[in-house]
C-alpha cells in the first residue's frame, strides 16, 4: 500500500512538474514584448523596461525559469498587474463561487448519471436503454454556456424562480448566494452527466455478467442488493476515474459558466485576465487548476484503497 | 406452455418420498429475435435424498444451463419456456420451481438449494472478505447477530478444513489460492445447510491433486450431512469418484442414465461409450493394441442447438447410425435395471 | 498482406449506410456541411445586411430565424457561420491529427524521446481543454488562425496517446521486427505497418475531435477570447444574443441548436465509426 501511494504522489509531482514547465512556456511564446502589451501603446520606453525589470523580463530564459520555480515553492504566483494585488489573494477572493458551483456541478452530474446508468445497463436493450444512450449523446452536445442561456430564459426571465446572474453581492447570505449557483450548477451539471452516464453504463455492463454476481444472486438476496452491493461497487472504480475527469471539464465549464451567469469566480477572473492580457493571473490561474486537477485525481487514486482491497498490496 | 403451479399438496403426492428434485420435461431455450436455441430440450431428472446425481456432457450439451434453471438463475434471454422442476422442501411440501414466483424463490436459493461454480478465482466477490460473504448469506436467511453468523462462518470455514480460519474470515479473496476460494465457495454454499447443493464443474479450474482433495471434502461433507449433490462436469474420472447415479447429457437432452457402476460396466449408447473412450486408460489401450497409447475422439462436432437435425441429434457421430435414426428421434427406453438409454440400437452395446 | 487489409471502398460505404445511426450522422453533418458550402445560394440574405427598421423581428415567413440588434437576418447569418465553425473544426482537426501522430509515433519509436513525450502528453491533459485553449490563444494573440492551432495543440495529445500505444504493441510484432532486422528504414516502418493498422482508430477519434473543437470553438467565440466578435461563427452570435435573453430568445436558440446538430451527428458518426471498425482493430491487433 506505501508503495502504490508513493508511486502515485510520485506520479503526480512529476505531472505537475510538467504542468508548470508547460505553463512557463505558454506564458513566454506570447509573441512581442508582453511588458509593452501590458502597458498599451501611450508606454514610454523608460516604462517598459522599468516593468521589464520588475518582472525579470531582462534575464535570460534559464534564469527566469529558475526565479519562477522558486517563487512557486515560496507559494508565490506574482503580482497581477490591473488588480493591484497579488495573484494568490485575487484567486483566494474569487475561488468560492468556483469551488461550490464546481462541487454542485458533480453532485448533480453523478445524481443524474449513477441511476440512469446502473437502470440503464441493467435493462439494456429496453426502450429505456436506447433513450438513455441517446439522451447522453444528446447531453454531451449542447454547450454549457447555450444551456445555460436557455435556463436564464426560461427560470429567471419568464418565470422568476432565480436570479438572472451574479453573486448577490458581497453581503448576500448564503442561501441568496446559493439561489444564483442553482441555474449554474444545473447547466453545467446536466451537460457533464452525459459523459458520466456512459461510462457508468458501461462499467455496469461489464460487472453485471461478472461470475460473483451470479454467486450473489445463488445466495438468494433481492435484485436491489445484489446490483447495488455487488455489482456497482465493481463498476465504482473506473467510474470514479471518469468523475474525477469529469472534474477538469467542470473546471473549464466553469470558465464559461461563470460568464454566463456573470460569477465572480476564478473563470471570470481568467477570462477577464486574457482580454487584458494579465500575464500573471493567467499563469497563475491555469496553474491553480491544473493543480487541483491533479489533485482531485490522486485523491481518487487514494479512495481506491478504500474501495479495492487489491490495492492495498 | 409451462405447467401451471398447483397447490403444493397435490404436487407432493407426484413425488417419491426418497427424492429431493425432479426435472420433467424441462425446456429452456434462448430466444434472439425469432430464433430459439433449444440448450436443454425436455430434459428429465431425478436426484434422490443423500445421492449424488452426476450430470457429464461436452461444453453446449445443455447440463450448465440446465443447473441454471433449477436455480433460476438463467442469463437473458435464457427462459424455461415448458416442464416443470418439483422440489421437495425440508419441511416436505414439493413445489415446482419453474413457475414459483421469484420471492419465493429467493427463500430457496442459498437456504435450500445452493451452488457452486467453475470458476473460484472470479466467483467471489473481490471487494469483500469471504467472511463479509458467509456472513451474508447467513444473514440474509437465518435471523443472527453479525457475531452468531461470524462465528457460524468460521465453522463453516473449519468444516471445509481451511486452517487458521478464524485468520481467514478477514481475508480477501485475492489472498487465497485456487483451491482455498473453492472450499470457501463450499463453506459458503453449505452455510445455511441447503438439502441440495448443485455443484456446476467445481474441480476443472483446479490442479488434479487440489481437485482430488475438493472431491474428497465433497464426498466426505455428503456423508456426515446428509444433503443430495447434482454434480455438472464434463470429465468422467471426477464421476466415477463421486457419483452414485450418471445422467449423460448431448445436444440438450438426457441420452442414457444410469447407476454409475452400471453406466461404467457397460454404457448401453454409443454416445456413452465413445466418452469412456475417450479417457486415457493405459490397460486398455495396451492390451488391445501393442504397446501403443492412444485417446480416441469422437469425430465430428456437438451440433448447434439452434439448428439440431430432425432424429437422433447423435446419428451424424454414431459408428452404429442406420437410416431409421435420422427420421425419427429415438425416447428415452429401459436398457436394464435402473438404465434408461436414448438409442434405437442400445441392444448391441 | 496488402490486399487483405484494404478494405474496397464501396463495401465499407454500404457498411456505413447499414448503421442507422452512422448513417442519420453522416446525413445530418452533410447537410450542414453543403448549406455551408452552398450559402451563398441558400442564404435568403447578406450576412451583414443591416436593417434597422427590421431589429430584434422574432422569426416569421420573411425571417425564418428572426432577426437581430441591427436587423440582420439570423437565418442567414447561422448559415454563413456555419463556414466558420466546420472550418475551424476541420482546421482544428487536421492539425491536431498531424501532431498527435508525429508525436505519437515518435514517442512510440524511439525510446529516449518517450520518456519526454509521455510525460508532456500526461501533462497537457490535466489542463482543462478549453483552459488551454484560452491560455494559447491568449499568448499566441486572439485570430482565426490562432483559435486553429490553439485547439490543434489541446487535442493533439489524445491522438498522440493512442498513436503511441499502438506502436509500441505494433513494434514488437514479429514481422515488424523481421523489417528492422531486414534493415527497413524506420520511417517506412513506420508509415508502411504502424499507420495502416492505425487508420480505424485515428478516424473515430478524429471525429470526435472535430465535435469537441466545434464546441470548444463555439466557447472561445462567446467568451470573446477567440475570433473576432465582429465575425459571425455559432459562438459569436450566441454571444451577441446574449444582452437580449427574454427579448429576443431567437438569438441564441438558433446559433446553439446548430451546434448541438453539428456535435452531436459527428458524435453519431465516430460512435458508428468505431462500432463499425472495432472489431477489426482488435484482430488486427
Amino acid at each position: 500500500m506505501t508503495r502504490y501511494i508513493l508511486q502515485r504522489l510520485l506520479g503526480m509531482l512529476a505531472v505537475m512538474f510538467t504542468v508548470v514547465t508547460i505553463v512557463f512556456i505558454i506564458v513566454r511564446i506570447a509573441p512581442g514584448d508582453p511588458a509593452a502589451v501590458m502597458l498599451g501603446p501611450d508606454a514610454t520606453p523608460a516604462d517598459i523596461a522599468a516593468l521589464r525589470a520588475r518582472l525579470g523580463l531582462d534575464q535570460p530564459l534559464v534564469v527566469q525559469y529558475l526565479f519562477f520555480l522558486g517563487q512557486l515553492i515560496k507559494g508565490d504566483l506574482g503580482q497581477s498587474i490591473f488588480l493591484d494585488m497579488p495573484v494568490t489573494r485575487a484567486l483566494a477572493e474569487r475561488a468560492e463561487p468556483t469551488f461550490f458551483l464546481t462541487l454542485f456541478s458533480i453532485l448533480i452530474a453523478s445524481a443524474i448519471a449513477l441511476p440512469v446508468g446502473i437502470l440503464s445497463a441493467y435493462k439494456r436493450g429496453t426502450l429505456f436503454d436506447q433513450a438513455v444512450t441517446t439522451f447522453a449523446m444528446f447531453a454531451a452536445s449542447i454547450p454549457s454556456f447555450w444551456l445555460g442561456l436557455v435556463l436564464i430564459q426560461v427560470f429567471a426571465v419568464r418565470l422568476g424562480w432565480f436570479p438572472v446572474a451574479g453573486y448577490g453581492g458581497p453581503d448576500a447570505s448564503f442561501l441568496t448566494r446559493l439561489s444564483h449557483l442553482v441555474l449554474p450548477a444545473v447547466a453545467l451539471g446536466v451537460v457533464s452527466s452525459a459523459l458520466i452516464t456512459r461510462f457508468t453504463r458501461a462499467s455496469m455492463l461489464d460487472v453485471l455478467n461478472d461470475d460473483y454476481v451470479r454467486t450473489a444472486r445463488s445466495k438468494g438476496m433481492g435484485e436491489f442488493r445484489v446490483v447495488m452491493r455487488h455489482a456497482f461497487k465493481n463498476a465504482l472504480i473506473p467510474v470514479l476515474t471518469v468523475i474525477g475527469l469529469t472534474a477538469a471539464l467542470l473546471v473549464s465549464g466553469a470558465v464559461v459558466t461563470e460568464t454566463v451567469f456573470s460569477l465572480p469566480g476564478v473563470g471570470n477572473l481568467v477570462v477577464s485576465a486574457v482580454l487584458r492580457r494579465d500575464y500573471p493571473v493567467i499563469q497563475g490561474a491555469l496553474l491553480v487548476i491544473a493543480a487541483i486537477y491533479v489533485l482531485i485525481n490522486f485523491g481518487i487514486d487514494m479512495l481506491y484503497i478504500l474501495i479495492d482491497p487489491r490495492v492495498r498490496y | 406452455m409451462a405447467a401451471v403451479l398447483s397447490a403444493p399438496s397435490p404436487l407432493t403426492a407426484t413425488l417419491p418420498e426418497d427424492v429431493v428434485l425432479r426435472a420433467e420435461d424441462l425446456h429452456t431455450h434462448f430466444i434472439v429475435g425469432e430464433r430459439a436455441a433449444k440448450s436443454v430440450d425436455g430434459v428429465t431428472l431425478t436426484v434422490r435424498r443423500g445421492e449424488t446425481l452426476a450430470v457429464v456432457g461436452e461444453s453446449g450439451s445443455g447440463k450448465s444451463v440446465t443447473s441454471l434453471s433449477i436455480m433460476r438463475l438463467l442469463a437473458h434471454p435464457g427462459r424455461i419456456v415448458a416442464g416443470k422442476i418439483l422440489y421437495r422442501m425440508r419441511d416436505g411440501t414439493v413445489v415446482d420451481l419453474a413457475t414459483l414466483p421469484e420471492k419465493r424463490m429467493r427463500a430457496i436459493r442459498g437456504k435450500e438449494i445452493a451452488m457452486i461454480f467453475q470458476e473460484p478465482m472470479t466467483s467471489l466477490n473481490p471487494l469483500y472478505t469471504v467472511g463479509d460473504q458467509i456472513m451474508e448469506m447467513i444473514r440474509l436467511h437465518e435471523p443472527l447477530s453479525r457475531h452468531e453468523a461470524r462465528r457460524r462462518a468460521r465453522q463453516m470455514l473449519e468444516l471445509v478444513e481451511i486452517p487458521a480460519a478464524e485468520k481467514r474470515l478477514d481475508q480477501y479473496p485475492h489472498e487465497m489460492s485456487g483451491g482455498m476460494r473453492q472450499r470457501v465457495m463450499i463453506a459458503l454454499a453449505l452455510s445455511c445447510n441447503p438439502a441440495l447443493l448443485i455443484a456446476d464443474e467445481p474441480t476443472t479450474a483446479l490442479d488434479v491433486t487440489i481437485q482430488a482433495q475438493i472431491l474428497d471434502l465433497m464426498r466426505r461433507l455428503q456423508r456426515d450431512i446428509g444433503m443430495s449433490i447434482l454434480f455438472i462436469t464434463h470429465n468422467l474420472g471426477v464421476v466415477a469418484e463421486i457419483a452414485h447415479e450418471v445422467a449423460v447429457m448431448y445436444a440438450g437432452r438426457v441420452v442414457e442414465q444410469a447407476p454409475v457402476e452400471a453406466l461404467f460396466a457397460r454404457p448401453r449408447h454409443p454416445y456413452t461409450k465413445g466418452l469412456l473412450a475417450c479417457i486415457p486408460n493405459p490397460e486398455r489401450d495396451r492390451a488391445a493394441d501393442g504397446a501403443r497409447l492412444m485417446l480416441n475422439p469422437i469425430p465430428g462436432n456437438v451440433p448447434s442447438v439452434l439448428n439440431l437435425p430432425p432424429g437422433c441429434t447423435y446419428a451424424p457421430r454414431c459408428p452404429l447410425v442406420e437410416p431409421h435414426c435420422e427420421g425419427e428421434a429415438p425416447g428415452l427406453v429401459p436398457a436394464g435395471p435402473g438404465h434408461l438409454s436414448r438409442c434405437f440400437r442400445h441392444e448391441l452395446l | 498482406m496488402a490486399a487483405v487489409s484494404i478494405t474496397p471502398a464501396p463495401r465499407l460505404t454500404t457498411l456505413m449506410l447499414q448503421r442507422k445511426t452512422l448513417a442519420i450522422g453522416l446525413a445530418v453533418i452533410l447537410a450542414i456541411a453543403l448549406f455551408a458550402l452552398l450559402a451563398p445560394l441558400i442564404a435568403p440574405y447578406a450576412p451583414n445586411k443591416l436593417s434597422i427598421v427590421n431589429r430584434l423581428k422574432p422569426p416569421s415567413g420573411t425571417y425564418f430565424f428572426g432577426t437581430d440588434e441591427f436587423g440582420r437576418d439570423i437565418f442567414s447569418r447561422t448559415i454563413y457561420a456555419g463556414r466558420l465553425s466546420l472550418t475551424v473544426g476541420a482546421a482544428a482537426t487536421v492539425f491536431a491529427c498531424v501532431i498527435g501522430i508525429t508525436l505519437g509515433l515518435a514517442a512510440g519509436f524511439f525510446r529516449r524521446a518517450d520518456a519526454v513525450i509521455a510525460r508532456i502528453i500526461d501533462a497537457m491533459m490535466a489542463f482543462p481543454d478549453i483552459l488551454l485553449a484560452i491560455a494559447l490563444v491568449a499568448a499566441l494573440g486572439p485570430s482565426l488562425t490562432t483559435v486553429i492551432v490553439a485547439l490543434g495543440i489541446v487535442y493533439a495529445p489524445r491522438l498522440a496517446r493512442i498513436v503511441r500505444a499502438s506502436t509500441l504493441v505494433i513494434r514488437e510484432l514479429p514481422y515488424v521486427e523481421a523489417a528492422r532486422a531486414l534493415g527497413v528504414p524506420t520511417w517506412r516502418i513506420m508509415t508502411r505497418h504502424v499507420l495502416r493498422n492505425l487508420v480505424s482508430p485515428i478516424l473515430v477519434q478524429a471525429t470526435f475531435i472535430f465535435a469537441y473543437a466545434m464546441l470548444a470553438e463555439a466557447s472561445l467565440s462567446f467568451l470573446g477570447v477567440g475570433v473576432s466578435p465582429e465575425i459571425p461563427t455559432w459562438g459569436t452570435m450566441i454571444a451577441s444574443g446574449r444582452q437580449y435573453v427574454g427579448q429576443a430568445d431567437w438569438m441564441t436558440i438558433f446559433p446553439g441548436v446548430a451546434i448541438i446538430l453539428s456535435v452531436l451527428s459527428l458524435q453519431l458518426v465516430g460512435d458508428g465509426l468505431r462500432d463499425l471498425l472495432d472489431p477489426r482493430l482488435r484482430k488486427d491487433l
